[in-house]
């Protein structure tokens, strides 16, 4: 990126400076080698999003940011309804409410390392992942709308973990305003055989080893010791979300004009939150979340059998379940008044600091658990929320190291059976369908997630807890 | 044999799709070849089932995002690959008849499910010599 069109606000925030049509400025995080190396279509895009309707303060970037479509992934922007705001499909992506679950196992990596290649062969047979996998939960009709109301208090009922589970997923499991009747039947009927399905690409299920804890006093109150076993599973809505972004984006993209809105980027369709394409596509999105969680539970319900059968001593409590594609409706101060915004994130992870209401009381102290997802032999991290996050962007960090790789760049420079071999010498142990497709996700391919993370703790987006490094990932 | 090429260009996070053809059916026939080779190679694909798509949008580029969108459809929710393409057009009306198989996951080793095609870089455009030329970003 051209950082002469930038203004350098501080050594880690860079401004897009007001002009022309821009409704607020847009912000980038990142020290200047990464604007540097970021894509001219993520100052595209950030642009972009600056034009739209009922924008409330600025657009903001993560670290992570990289060209997207639409909103770049890694992109924050609130709207207000009152002053004509707008939500946009292309604002949350396809892959609705994709988000990372985290569990605690009480298991210590020599248990792991004992039966590790026996208990990645397990996974692998137990978790459906990857193109072609099929889970053995049927829905009918009936059913799919119940679990698109209750999301993962749903799959609890159902008999697929604990109530205990919820306090710690984020809207306890299940988000109000979900319209099972504004998901289309194509929508359901994808979903039909995905329920407890991983999906493929950059979704995963890690076990995983706190391998250096950063802020002890945070750590100690997450439960979090160094050489804890973790499991992370990272997936979202699967089928169903992904088939309400095809319809709800086609319909925006046509309606566009009637609705007055002139699109500098057809991706960027959107409705005004007060209109009547608008309130479906939030009941249909508030939908897919619920479906999201509930899958997560699901899996999350799976692991613990496969893991239990090999060491039964495993606890796998809950830790802590958030999403980093979704609109939601947040309070923010904006000129020091609390106002009511639609805050999408599209690959951004929501981090309230302490105190924030919407926390469980046993981690409002600490602020909230931001789950930072690795690439196979790349870290993962715990963040923690801070106060000053919520003026530096909207309680919002990164989500990930975000590609810095196309996967066609990638499956040209990598074998599979290199990738595997190589992180097997690691002592990590990699299960997928593909070998192709674990050189298209191969760690290289992605940006230094070390960096990133370090970055948005400079930027005072997070604060840095623990550093995850992986022992056994299932790659879909 | 009409004359006809496809390839992937590079999107960071996705996948691009570009193609060109004698015939818009015939661009419309290679943008699929180019979809399933994201997932495996499209040769290796036997051609024991057929199933057909119906779509119809106002422009050709919409089109194309419906016809795209149909194939990840039937592929998702049958358990499909497929690696014949007929398509038909009438207008902005497209009736395809695609020809595949049940995913076999050793003998395809597929590769990554596509989500849905995007408005990104989105174009279908005929050159001055008559050639049809299209172009779309599909999210993976």
């Amino acid at each position: 990126m051209d950082l002469n069109r930038l203004v350098q606000d501080s050594e880690y925030r860079w401004r897009l400076p007001m002009e022309g049509p821009m409704r607020a400025p847009g912000i980038l995080f990142g020290d200047r080698e990464q604007i540097l190396q970021m894509d001219d279509k993520v100052f595209t895009q950030l642009y972009n999003v600056t034009l739209l309707p009922g924008l409330v303060g600025p657009v903001y970037a993560m670290p992570d940011a990289h060209w997207g479509y639409g909103f770049p992934i890694g992109g924050v922007a609130a709207f207000d309804a009152e002053a004509g705001g707008v939500v946009s499909a292309g604002g949350v992506g396809f892959d609705i409410s994709c988000g990372v679950r985290t569990l605690h196992t009480g298991l210590h990596p020599r248990d792991v390392d004992a039966v590790k290649t026996e208990l990645a062969d397990a996974l692998f047979a137990g978790i459906p992942a990857g193109v072609g996998s099929r889970g053995s939960i049927r829905l009918d009709h009936r059913q799919m709308d119940a679990m698109l109301e209750g999301g993962a208090r749903w799959a609890v009922k159902q008999g697929y973990g604990t109530t205990d589970d919820l306090g710690r997923t984020e809207e306890r499991g299940c988000i109000d305003g979900a319209r099972p009747d504004d998901v289309s039947d194509h929508a359901k009927h994808r979903q039909r055989r995905e329920m407890g399905t991983l999906g493929s690409g950059n979704h995963y299920l890690e076990l995983q080893r706190v391998a250096a804890i950063y802020a002890p006093d945070i750590a100690r109150q997450y439960a979090l010791a160094e050489d804890d076993v973790l499991v992370s599973i990272h997936c979202g809505s699967r089928g169903l979300g992904h088939q309400i972004g095809t319809d709800y984006l086609r319909e925006m993209v046509i309606a566009a004009p009637d609705l007055g809105l002139d699109l500098p980027d057809r991706e960027l369709a959107c409705a005004p939150i007060y209109s009547d394409l608008g309130q479906r596509y939030l009941g249909a999105m508030r939908a897919g979340m619920n479906c999201a969680l509930a899958n997560r539970q699901i899996l999350t319900h799976l692991t613990r059998d496969v893991v239990r059968r090999l060491l039964p001593q495993a606890r796998l409590d809950m830790f802590y379940d958030v999403s980093h594609n979704i609109c939601k409706v947040e309070v923010h101060v904006v000129d020091g008044k609390p106002r009511e915004l639609y805050v999408h994130r599209k690959g951004a992870t929501r981090a309230f600091g302490p105190g924030n209401p919407d926390l469980d009381e046993t981690l409002c102290a600490a602020g909230q658990p931001v789950l930072i997802g690795g690439s196979m032999g790349t870290a993962s991290y715990v963040l923690a929320g801070t106060t000053e996050g919520e003026t530096t962007a909207l309680s919002s960090a990164c989500h990930g190291a975000g590609r810095a790789m196309s996967r066609r760049k990638a499956r040209r420079q990598y074998s599979g059976r290199q990738v595997v071999d190589e992180l097997a010498e690691r002592g990590i142990v990699i299960r997928s369908p593909s070998q192709r497709g674990v050189a298209e996700e191969a760690p290289l391919a992605y940006k230094d997630v070390d960096r990133v993370v370090d970055i948005a703790e400079y930027a005072g987006l997070a604060r840095k807890v623990a550093r995850l490094e992986p022992l056994v990932c299932i790659k879909g | 044999m009409q004359q006809r090429n496809w390839e992937h260009f590079e999107h960071e996070a996705d996948m691009g799709l570009r193609a060109d053809a004698e015939t818009r059916e015939g661009l419309f026939e290679a943008m699929g070849e180019a979809l399933t080779a994201i997932i495996t190679e499209p040769a290796g694909v036997r051609r024991v089932e057929t199933v057909t798509v119906h779509c119809e949008a106002p422009s050709n580029a919409l089109l194309l995002v419906d016809w795209l969108n149909a194939l990840i459809f039937e592929m998702a929710t049958r358990g499909m690959i497929f690696g014949s393409w007929h398509v038909e057009l009438d207008g902005q009306k497209l009736e395809g008849r695609l020809e595949g198989e049940a995913v076999d996951r050793l003998r395809h080793q597929p590769v990554v499910e596509v989500k849905g095609a995007t408005y990104t870089a989105l174009s279908v455009t005929r050159d001055s010599a008559g050639r049809w030329h299209g172009q779309c970003v599909v999210d993976v």
